[in-house]
């Protein structure tokens, strides 16, 4: 409950800018609701003006049905306009809450979304924030009405007759018990129909994803077989869960039913004793059949609330997330010379597990330095440091002399050009994709960049050429000309250090020769961290660092690690030695 | 939608019967006006309580009654509904296996799972709230206008008037809002894709200072999506307004007729009671029916891309079983060239070769050269746009697929394990393989190892798409699990490429000892893959440039020697 509130008065930040407009639509909404609970007491007025032959009150008449026409006209206006003034708040908190979570994203440390699954915060940004708004303030105002019409309700039949006011205010509380009872049965019910329910959609993820496999085996009558017994168990489950659900509608319009009879009974006996016009009887039946209405909308209502509480409270969790710090003096202008000093540098991404330790290391501008080992070594770890995705744990990275934590982020990595082995490309056109890091460039040197890269050539074959729209999870590229363009970005960036994680197999060896080529003309002059997987990269490099286990082992030379006889020559000897055989 | 009506056969019974008795249940609600009615006409006026009380209850014995009958439309309708649902699951899961490899590239993935989970989900919504409720609203809405005709000519037409006018409000904003959110669906689709994309490509992203523009580019994209749905909001707030207005008019000029016509001694005061009444009806019945019809149409429009994707004509897998010269080549292709469905360019040109029985055949090329395309075909795959793919002398689209995949094993490029122990999957080619038949193959392909590093062993559990195991474990893994059936042919497409080159140098020895047994292709990227094979094809752009050994390539074909140069310029160097 604590929790709930907390997450309330968090919510209400970005309520309070609308609080006018909140104030508005809830007198609106009073209006709406007595306007139209007053209509059924005129009818049954009207009612009474209308007893019998020769007997009709038509002046009384004519003005009960101006008064019917006044308070409709307001009803309906307040109505529109409530619905238009939520319409409009909940839409905007759910814009700013996204804004803010979006930019929150930006500004996250990786060491966050690292430990998130995407899909997962993309919920959080667009479902649970929608969830949260439509629950919320649909509620709020539903909640609202539904008890002021309640309270109405009660008032104006109170007026009318208290005796059968009192009846109808102890039954029905039954329907509400009942529809509780209900959905308190079911709730495992439809737990169980969701659990089987995901299991399917596993088996249906694992093997429609597989069909190539399945068929490629000839299985698949067996996998028929499997899905066909988890179907029929769904079936069951669904059906069970379905039905005792919608036991609700029918039980409480039964009770209403009983409510409807008692009222009959007990206004009839009070229209004979005196104590009551006919048409008060017929607007007390009116309110009988209105007045459970709300009640279900209400109970509805609350377990929503509760929905979008939640929902609220996902959303401000990653609202909270601390961003990355920017320290108060930062360096601003991009790297110079490229010389890079890694000084005792510590690292690890959990405590319990200490990766780097007392890792030191020299880089003059324009050096090589390979980076080997054996898969999941944590190769990739040296980038984030060195690309500040992650801050080091001990020790000091410097770059052109300047500790980069101490290096405003931009100006690092805009000095920095990274080709990553995962290549990846975002929603736009070809032109968009290559021009990522520079985006007023000119067509001339977006070309210019893809032919330094080998790209140009398959991308004029693209249904529009540099316009082709691709999709980040594109089939449309293979991985090699993915991996072409993201390299043509760096070409066109002229960046003063190099982080390349060079591709094991995507890329065809003829072009990879070519590619070589590139970066070798690329690199001349700049310091470059290259993951390493061919034997020429490494044997050129200034120094290789060799890692296992996420520890930097070994380094040097190759001739030097070689002469050591150590993990490096072991690693040699099992990789590449293996092809001469 | 009609596509799926076979579906409900089964069914026939409880789509008449949930109908019917929410039929009758509409029917005994339609009668308690009248009861009220009777009760202020001849209870009241003759002061007759023992009139009333029976009354009252026989307005119990209708609500009784009404929820008996509600209560068993709604069993026949879930199970309907249900019944239908999974018989629609099951012939849609059965259709995306019977698909062919061009379908389902040309389909994808997610949009069969797609078809499979969410919209026969909502197909069975559909199913379920139409049998309940699109009969009974508009049956209490025409009902309460029939017997308001029974109970007043005059009066009725207002209900007439009244009905018809709802209907075209109703509908009215329906259709122009309905395509209107599906606008703003669109573009939240928009902003989910943006900030997905945002979170796959983050490195890069950062590395390229794109923080900023990204912000701009969302929140302006999250502009036009609210400026949207204020508009659409607009809309779609009218209707309970102006049904409101609409009823209430309906209720004056009930109230100003009625007034004249008891004056006249034309109409009781309880027939005006009952057709007020019934008014009230017809507008909570119609509302119910407005939303029911929102759901249909989403409904409708699931059934639609369900039936679209049934339309689809399954791939051929009958054919006569072939008796094949002992003498033919294992398999054979004459002149075959073969485009992708869509692609402009073919992959494979005009390609000639055979591979004799028991003979190893290295297939080698660079990225996008037509090698995993030539296995696929070898496979039957796809069937070639030119020429013709022998198998064992016969062509082989003339054999019946299950012949066909008895008769030989694929090891995928991506390989992948399914759910369950690791000796369930090594049974998926053979489901009566003993332990010893698995160990064997396990042997083969370097992954005993894998089996005996883990506790359980054989009775491991692989979780989902077999995350529990390294890249390279599953690759050989999978070649267990192909080499479990001990086909005629084993095809390795690029299967061995996250193996480190003394593992695969293992599992080719291990493999060569078997030939003679089987027919092996093995397609990949790298030179000492191939090059111990009877018979490599070099394959560039999709023409086949070179075959021969190892030797005979080095020497006369160009493309091969630059290949094997590019990946043993390192023995160059440890040679000096």
């Amino acid at each position: 409950m604590r929790e709930q509130r907390l997450t309330l008065k968090k919510v209400w930040r970005y309520i309070r800018p609308h609080r006018v407009l909140l104030l508005l639509s809830l007198v609106l909404a009073l209006v709406s609701v007595f306007a139209t609970l007053s209509v059924p007491i005129l009818v049954g007025r009207a009612i009474d003006c209308m007893v019998g032959i020769g007997s009709v009150d038509f002046e009384g008449i004519a003005r009960i049905v101006l008064q019917i026409l006044v308070l409709i006209g307001a009803a309906a206006l307040s109505q529109w306009l409530v619905q238009v003034i939520h319409n409009r708040i909940t839409y905007h908190v759910v814009q700013d809450m996204r804004n803010a979570a979006f930019e929150r994203l930006q500004h996250l440390p990786l060491k966050y979304l690292d430990a998130h699954p995407a899909g997962e915060i993309v919920s959080r940004i667009i479902t649970d924030a929608e969830q949260f708004a439509d629950g919320l303030l649909m509620g709020f105002s539903q909640l609202f009405t539904g008890v002021m019409t309640i309270l109405g309700t009660i008032g104006l039949m109170v007026s009318l007759h208290p005796l059968i006011t009192l009846v109808v205010i102890l039954v029905t509380p039954l329907s509400l018990f009942l529809s509780k009872y209900i959905s308190g049965k079911t709730f495992h019910m439809f737990r169980e129909q969701s659990a089987v329910r995901g299991d399917q959609t596993a088996l249906i993820e694992e093997r429609v994803g597989n069909l190539k496999l399945l068929q490629a085996m000839g299985q698949e009558e067996k996998s028929q077989e499997q899905f066909d017994a988890l179907n029929e168990k769904l079936r069951a489950c669904s059906l069970k869960a379905i039905f005792f659900s919608s036991l609700t509608n029918p039980s409480t319009r039964f009770i209403n039913a009983l409510s409807y009879a008692a009222v009959g009974l007990i206004g009839a006996f009070a229209v004979i004793d005196g104590g009551l016009t006919v048409g008060a009887f017929s607007s007390l039946l009116s309110y009988a059949n209105q007045y459970a209405k709300p009640f279900n909308e209400v109970t509805g209502v609350i377990t929503e609330l509760q929905n979008a509480i939640a929902c609220a409270a996902r959303v401000f969790e990653l609202l909270e997330q601390e961003t990355e710090k920017t320290p108060a003096e930062v360096r601003t202008l991009p790297l110079q010379t490229g010389t890079v000093s890694i000084e005792d540098v510590q690292f690890s991404y959990t405590s319990e597990r200490p990766l780097i330790e007392h890792f030191s290391l020299e880089v003059q501008t324009g050096q090589r330095i390979a980076i080997v080992g054996p898969t999941g070594c944590g190769k990739t770890t040296l980038i984030n440091l060195l690309m500040r995705f992650y801050d080091v744990g001990g020790g000091v990275i410097r770059m052109d002399g300047t500790d980069i934590r101490a290096m405003q982020r931009t100006a690092l990595r805009h000095s920095i050009g990274m080709v990553l082995q995962d290549t990846w490309l975002m929603t736009g056109t070809v032109r968009e994709n290559i021009a990522l890091g520079r985006p007023d460039a000119t067509m001339e040197q977006v070309t210019a960049a893809a032919k330094a890269a080998f790209a140009d050539g398959f991308i004029r074959q693209l249904p529009q050429g540099y316009d082709t729209v691709l999709q980040s999870d594109n089939e449309m590229l293979s991985q090699g000309q993915k991996q072409l363009l993201s390299i043509a970005r760096i070409m066109l960036c002229e960046p003063t250090v190099l982080i390349l994680d060079e591709a094991t197999s995507s890329i065809d060896t003829r072009t990879e020769v070519k590619i070589q080529e590139a970066f070798e003309k690329l690199m001349v002059g700049k310091t470059s961290f290259v993951v390493a997987h061919r034997l020429s990269t490494i044997v050129s490099a200034d120094k290789i660092l060799v890692m296992k286990d996420g520890n930097i082992i070994e380094s040097g030379t190759h001739r030097e690690l070689l002469e050591k006889n150590g993990f490096y020559t072991h690693l040699y000897k099992s990789q590449f030695a293996g092809s001469a055989n | 939608m009609k596509k799926l009506l076979p579906f409900l056969k089964k069914y026939r019974k409880e789509c008449f019967l949930a109908p019917f008795f929410k039929l009758l249940e509409a029917v005994f609600e339609l009668f308690v006006p009248i009861v009220v009615a009777s009760i202020i006409d001849v209870g009241l006026a003759a002061g007759d309580k023992a009139f009333i009380i029976r009354r009252v209850l026989l307005m119990i014995l209708l609500g009784l009654v009404g929820f008996g009958v509600a209560v068993t439309a709604q069993f026949f309708s879930a199970k309907a509904a249900t019944g239908f649902a999974a018989a629609v699951r099951s012939k849609v899961f059965a259709h995306a296996q019977a698909l062919s490899f061009s379908e389902i590239d040309r389909l994808g993935v997610p949009t069969l799972i797609n078809r499979l989970t969410g919209d026969v989900n909502q197909l069975q919504t559909g199913v379920n709230l139409f049998l309940r409720l699109f009969l009974r609203s508009p049956f209490i809405v025409f009902g309460a206008m029939i017997m308001a005709f029974t109970l007043d000519h005059t009066a009725a037409r207002i209900f007439l008037l009244v009905i018809v006018l709802l209907f075209i409000v109703v509908f009215a904003i329906m259709l122009l809002s309905i395509p209107l959110y599906k606008k703003v669906q669109a573009r939240t689709d928009t902003l989910l894709g943006r900030t997905r994309e945002n979170l796959t490509g983050i490195r890069v992203l950062r590395a390229f200072c794109k923080e900023d523009a990204q912000i701009a580019a969302f929140e302006s994209e999250n502009r036009a999506l609210v400026g949207f749905q204020k508009f659409v909001g607009k809309i779609s707030a009218l209707m309970n307004p102006l049904t409101l207005v609409l009823v209430n008019l309906a209720v004056v000029q009930l109230i100003r007729m009625g007034a004249v016509r008891v004056d006249a001694g034309l109409m009781t005061q309880g027939t005006v009671v009952a057709l007020y009444n019934y008014m009230s009806q017809i507008l909570v019945e119609l509302i119910k029916f407005a939303n029911l019809i929102i759901t249909l149409t989403k409904s409708f429009a699931c059934a639609d891309r369900i039936a679209v994707l049934l339309d689809i004509p399954a791939r051929e897998t009958a054919g006569e079983t072939v008796m094949a010269a002992a003498d033919a080549p294992a398999v054979s292709f004459d002149d075959v060239s073969f485009s992708y469905d869509g692609a402009g360019e073919p992959a494979l040109r005009h390609i000639t070769f055979s591979a004799k029985k028991g003979e190893t055949v290295g297939v080698i090329g660079g990225t996008g050269s037509g090698k995993s395309t030539l296995a696929a075909l070898v496979a039957r795959f796809y069937a070639p746009t030119d020429g013709t793919v022998d198998f064992c002398g016969e062509n082989i689209l003339h054999y019946p697929e299950a012949e066909l995949r008895r008769r030989m094993a694929v090891v995928l490029q991506k390989s992948v394990l399914f759910r369950g122990t690791l000796r369930e999957n090594m049974q998926w080619e053979k489901t009566d393989a003993t332990d010893g038949e698995i160990e064997e193959a396990l042997r083969t392909a370097q992954a005993l190892e894998v089996v005996q590093s883990k506790a359980a062993g054989l009775d491991e559990e692989v979780q989902q798409g077999g995350r529990n195991f390294s890249g390279g474990q599953r690759q050989r893994l999978s070649i267990a699990r192909a080499l479990v059936k001990k086909a005629e042919v084993l095809i390795l497409d690029d299967s061995s490429s996250a193996l480190d080159y003394a593992t695969e140098a293992k599992l080719r020895a291990a493999l060569a000892a078997l030939s003679g047994q089987m027919t092996l292709f093995v397609i990949s990227q790298r030179a000492s893959a191939v090059m111990h094979a009877d018979k490599i094809l070099v394959l560039d752009n999709g023409e086949l440039v070179g075959v021969g050994t190892h030797e005979s390539l080095l020497r006369d074909c160009a493309v091969y020697r630059e290949i094997y140069a590019s990946q043993s310029s390192k023995e160059a160097i440890v040679d000096a």
